[in-house]
């Protein structure tokens, strides 16, 4: 008798949730039915010429800029990095620069660092966090879903230092409107265990080709946005696929970077997505070579590991990264303090030379430990980014500016990455 | 005789008790209604939805699209089939590793060492479970680690990464939700079936799977709730130890961000498959031993 009295509390109960649910679900729909519409109207705008610059900012995501002025901190700031980015001495007490930030501007800095750009779409979709380092395939994602806030320039006086090509860039703006300060950028590079491989490498070709004499020792990062290593590869090896941006693939071009990725499978020993976890299989030897970054090497060297790592000759991805600004921070001072701070010579000469990427600031030249950094990361070299494909968000449009096909969208870049791994 | 009635004493709550059943429950319900199974609503709902192309954003339209590409794709299908025999696997090694422990613990011991060894089977419950994986890292780690040194001189290698690494790797964490189970079981087993079981004539090994075995089934059956249901929903282990092996769980984590509802249509097949196996042991009545 108890347990029918408590069966029907409990379906009556059910029914009242599922209820809620349908409400709950309902309501967002309206909120974010409207988003799409004005990302759509956004994009649309440059295309109407008659559309004035003005208007097209008016549709800017995320509302007006900070008008600032900059004013004492509010105590504290949260920021979500990649590892490497945000140093306060634990990791090696020599590289820090933020407890000289905590003590001059009182910002108590709470650091939470991602291994991938979706973990770091996610976690700012999640709010509570002020700033993000975000790469060039998250940008456009957390721009468009309004989680962030437009730059002002004029309150970062380092802004002005930043070299060109990496400003007001596809990934870092829209319609003229910068939306956060570019850090730094790099390329993923081939790195090897130099007990495992004895003669220096140049080509991806033995972490693709069937006859790679490292089978069951090749290493690739775990994430969607890897099809475009493979896209890169096929760039240089097939070229009448005829692609001209891995991150803009159509049905056929996305068919044959899958097929070589099943092909490269069969090689691969372990895929990596935690960073610590590719130091220890590289330096162990377990993993003898695969895709890395540069923060990866000098670790892994700084540990004692024997390992090698060069810019492959077919090109490659790499990464462009922006500072930017969650919409709602409460700490906006704070915010603007730490960006200042990070695009400062001094600071951008020190966190990119520590990564190991090419600084975003002119004038960190001068000040890096190593002279030779900027030249050895071709810092201000055009020429050398060309072949270096930016890490950005495939959709459906072709961000090549085809418009005779359709492109393959990220969630199915997500969905075939997953039905590869499984 | 007769009896009189006297009027009902107690309180409002007394004189009430389906109000006072409904104050009781409102708050514990509330929490399991709302939070708990409104949020399995939801994500059984998103399954039924699809993401626009151009956008990314959530398209709320029905569609058994998400459903139909899970089903259908071998990829998928075969990674359903390794989860579930990584859950299976890891229940039985966890079985065959607990039931001598709980015995020795329930019956062999003396009862004054009982609570310290409870205590030493807890222990590894205090660490961090990604302490605890990355451990298992290092020791499976071929040609050098820990497990690879004790094999070598018996001519064998060290599992490595992959498939046989999250087998023992989970079996190692769940180890102790299966010990307890079992033995609070044997801890309830009467001494006198066991000297009933003597008496009659019954050797050792005919009274443990005559007299013993049926009476701690039910607690067998709690601990693998744990074991199999733990290991049906981990990815970070696979990911740590799994070398390119792949579970359910991982191809979620893949997909989540940018494809939820595909996301949502994988995370349900967990679900399922813990529910049915509820409810075909519902009947051994290891439900009420949980």
């Amino acid at each position: 008798m108890h347990t029918t009295r408590l069966l029907k509390i409990v379906v009556a109960g059910s029914a009242a949730a599922l209820v809620l649910a349908a409400c709950s679900s309902s309501s967002s729909s309206d909120s974010s039915a409207a988003a799409p519409e004005s990302a759509a109207a956004a994009s649309s705008a440059p295309a109407e010429s008659s559309a004035p610059a003005e208007e097209a900012a008016a549709e800017v995501p995320g509302g007006p800029a900070y008008a600032g002025p900059v004013g004492a901190g509010e105590g504290q700031v949260n920021i979500l990095a990649w590892p490497g980015y945000v140093e306060d001495g634990s990791t090696d007490p020599a590289v820090d620069w933020v407890t000289g930030f905590e003590e001059e501007t009182g910002c108590q800095v709470n650091v939470k660092t991602f291994g991938t750009s979706d973990e770091a779409v996610k976690l700012m979709q999640g709010g509570g966090w002020d700033l993000v380092s975000a790469s060039g395939d998250a940008t456009l994602r957390l721009i468009y879903g309004d989680n962030l806030q437009p730059l002002n320039p004029d309150l970062v006086p380092s802004y002005a230092n930043i070299y060109d090509d990496l400003k007001l860039q596809t990934h870092n703006s829209v319609g003229g409107v910068p939306f956060g300060v570019p850090h730094g950028r790099g390329a993923n590079l081939l790195m090897w265990n130099t007990d495992k491989v004895t003669e220096p490498l140049d080509s991806w070709a033995v972490t693709f080709e069937a006859d790679s004499p490292y089978a069951g020792a090749v290493t690739a990062y775990d994430s969607p946005i890897f099809i475009a290593d493979a896209a890169v590869y096929l760039m240089a090896t097939q070229p009448e696929l005829g692609i001209t941006d891995p991150y803009s693939l159509d049905q056929t071009q996305f068919d044959a970077a899958i097929a070589l990725l099943e092909q490269q499978k069969a090689l691969v020993g372990e895929y990596w997505s935690d960073y610590t976890k590719a130091i220890q299989a590289f330096n162990s030897g377990t993993t003898a070579v695969g895709t890395s970054w540069q923060v990866i090497a000098n670790l892994a060297e700084a540990e004692g590991g024997k390992v090698m790592s060069t810019k492959a000759k077919e090109g490659a991805t790499g990464w462009s990264d922006t500072w930017m600004i969650a919409k709602d921070t409460p700490n906006i001072n704070c915010s603007y303090l730490w960006l200042e701070h990070i695009a400062s010579p001094e600071v951008n000469a020190a966190a990119t030379e520590w990564f190991g990427e090419a600084p975003s600031n002119a004038e960190s030249c001068a000040l890096t430990a190593d002279k030779d950094h900027c030249t050895k990361y071709h810092a201000g070299d055009t020429a050398y980014w060309e072949d270096v494909y930016y890490w950005n968000t495939p959709t459906a449009n072709c961000i090549d500016g085809r418009t005779d096909v359709q492109c393959v969208p990220y969630s199915e870049w997500a969905t075939a990455w997953a039905a590869l791994r499984a | 005789m007769t009896t009189t009635t006297s009027p009902p004493r107690g309180g409002f709550g007394y004189r009430h008790p389906n109000l006072r059943l409904a104050g009781l429950l409102t708050a514990p319900m509330a929490w399991l209604v709302v939070v708990y199974l409104g949020s399995l609503a939801a994500l059984f709902i998103t399954a039924f939805w699809t993401v626009d192309d151009f956008t990314g954003k959530l398209v709320r339209e029905f569609t058994l699209q998400n459903f139909q590409q899970v089903f259908t794709t071998p990829a998928y299908l075969s990674a359903m089939l390794r989860t579930l025999s990584i859950a299976l696997l890891v229940t039985l090694f966890c079985l065959v590793l607990a039931l001598p422990l709980a015995f020795f613990m329930a019956r062999v011991a003396n009862p004054k060492w009982r609570p310290l060894l409870v205590a030493l089977v807890l222990t590894p419950l205090w660490a961090s479970y990604l302490v605890k994986v990355y451990a298992w890292r290092a020791m499976l780690q071929p040609e050098t680690g820990v497990l690879a040194w004790f094999l070598d001189p018996l001519g064998l290698d060290s599992p490595g990464y992959g498939y046989l690494g999250i087998v023992i790797t989970l079996t190692y964490l769940w180890l102790p939700y299966m010990i307890l189970p079992i033995y609070a079981g044997l801890t309830r087993l009467p001494d006198s079936m066991l000297a009933a079981s003597a008496d009659l004539g019954a050797r050792n090994g005919r009274t443990f799977r005559s007299v013993v075995m049926p009476l701690v089934f039910p607690s067998i059956v709690a601990g693998s709730i744990f074991t199999f249901s733990l290991s049906l929903g981990d990815y970070i282990t696979a990911q740590i130890v799994g070398g390119k092996v792949t579970m359910l769980g991982n191809i979620v984590q893949t997909t989540y961000v940018t494809n939820l509802p595909f996301a949502a249509a994988v995370a349900t097949i967990p679900v399922i498959i813990v529910l049915l196996y509820l409810l075909a042991v519902r009947r051994s009545g290891a439900l009420d031993n949980l």
